[in-house]
């Protein structure tokens, strides 16, 4: 080794910048936790008859936190206001506040708070947690697709919910040969990282 | 040549058949339209709906039965009668298209999918809206208070050429009214 000292120096000097640019511009891993309110949705599929009904909740509020670098931090909370479904017609909207429904009067929200996030590989999530619908708490899975583009982070999943087991629809509609027990309900929100306009 | 006593047995199938599924979604369609929404409204719905699909299905080979074999040349009557009867059946077979056709519509337009018997899914015919949905639900129940006006006509009519011409005109559609004759 008989490498000069001016040419270490000169070296250092060339490499040691473009090792710090490289290293802005990957960034430190963010953390993405600024929700975009307007652009969540809770959408679901219902069945009646086997005609497949396209519904959503209006309103949502969804607290989230995505870390990038340790996914395993991240957590999420979503709060349905669950007298802002659209269930496919007017008439379904009236009928599914009432007592045997949704009983909106004693149970206005519905609630989803995480308790684990499991990276499942790639951009793919399973987010654990339970879930609070009309005075009953289920434990919850469902996987997430998580979508960054530049410092904006979208997140779609979905889950079977069995509305029997939170007594949506007892008495009369408890037949689910009429209005079928699994009902799809799917997810979307964007969250922006922390420090960004 | 003397023609035909009586309409063929195909004609005769797909006519009968088609009274009765009429005769089954129309009663079917003002009743449940009228009730509060219930497992059962939504079970009659979807009865009512598979009626109709099963017009529509019919009629395809009935035209084909129609146009491949000449019906029965008509009985003896004055020229404004045959003329009436001849419009009535045209505006029969129509309806039979528009009135299932037009609730069809109006479901997809109310963002309901029709899907036949529980199993097979139609294609929404157009997008779900509002204003669209009131349009063909009004379009649907004018053409069906028409179609019933006009099977009161023909009904009325075969009977009047049962029972006081003492005609065959309808024993040759229901050739068990010779036998018990």
């Amino acid at each position: 080794m008989n490498t000069s000292l001016p040419f270490n120096a000169a070296l250092l000097a060339v490499a040691l910048p473009l090792a710090t640019g490289a290293a802005l511009a990957a960034g430190p891993e963010p953390v993405f936790n600024q929700v975009q309110a307007d652009k969540s949705r809770v959408d679901f599929v219902f069945k009646q008859m086997n005609v497949p009904i396209e519904g959503h909740f209006g309103k949502v509020r969804t607290n989230l936190v995505f870390d990038a670098a340790a996914p395993a931090k991240s957590s999420v909370r979503l709060e349905l206001d669950l007298s802002s479904i659209d269930a496919g017609s007017s008439e379904a909207n009236s009928e599914v506040l009432g007592k045997p429904w949704f009983n909106v009067k004693d149970n206005p929200t519905a609630t989803f708070v995480s308790t684990a996030v499991k990276p499942l590989g790639g951009n793919r999530f399973e987010v654990v947690g339970n879930l609070s619908l009309k005075g009953k708490t289920q434990p919850l899975t469902a996987p997430v697709t998580v979508t960054r583009q530049g410092d904006t982070a979208t997140f779609d999943g979905g889950f079977t919910l069995k509305r029997l087991e939170f007594a949506i629809g007892d008495g009369i509609w408890a037949d689910t040969s009429v209005v079928a027990n699994d009902v799809d309900v799917r997810f979307h929100a964007v969250a922006r990282s922390a420090g960004t306009k | 040549m003397p023609s035909r006593p009586h309409y063929t047995v195909p004609a005769r199938t797909a006519h009968w058949l088609m009274a009765a599924l009429m005769l089954a979604a129309f009663p079917l369609g003002v009743y449940m339209h009228e009730l509060p929404l219930s497992p059962l409204k939504l079970q009659l719905i979807s009865y009512h709906k598979w009626l109709g699909v099963a017009v529509l299905l019919l009629i395809l080979p009935r035209l084909v039965v129609r146009l491949a074999h000449t019906p029965p040349v008509p009985l003896p009557a004055p020229t404004w009668q045959q003329k009436t009867a001849r419009a009535t059946h045209l505006l029969l077979y129509a309806l039979m298209i528009a009135v299932p056709v037009t609730g069809w519509l109006m479901s997809s337009a109310k963002g309901f999918p029709v899907v036949f018997l529980g199993v097979l899914p139609l294609p929404d015919l157009v997008g779900k809206n509002k204003e669209l949905g009131e349009l063909f639900r009004a379009a649907h129940e004018f053409l069906n208070y028409t179609l019933l006006g006009l099977v009161g006509l023909h009904v009325a009519a075969a009977l009047k050429h049962h029972f006081i011409d003492r005609d065959r005109t309808l024993s040759r559609m229901l050739p068990v009214l010779e036998r018990v004759r």
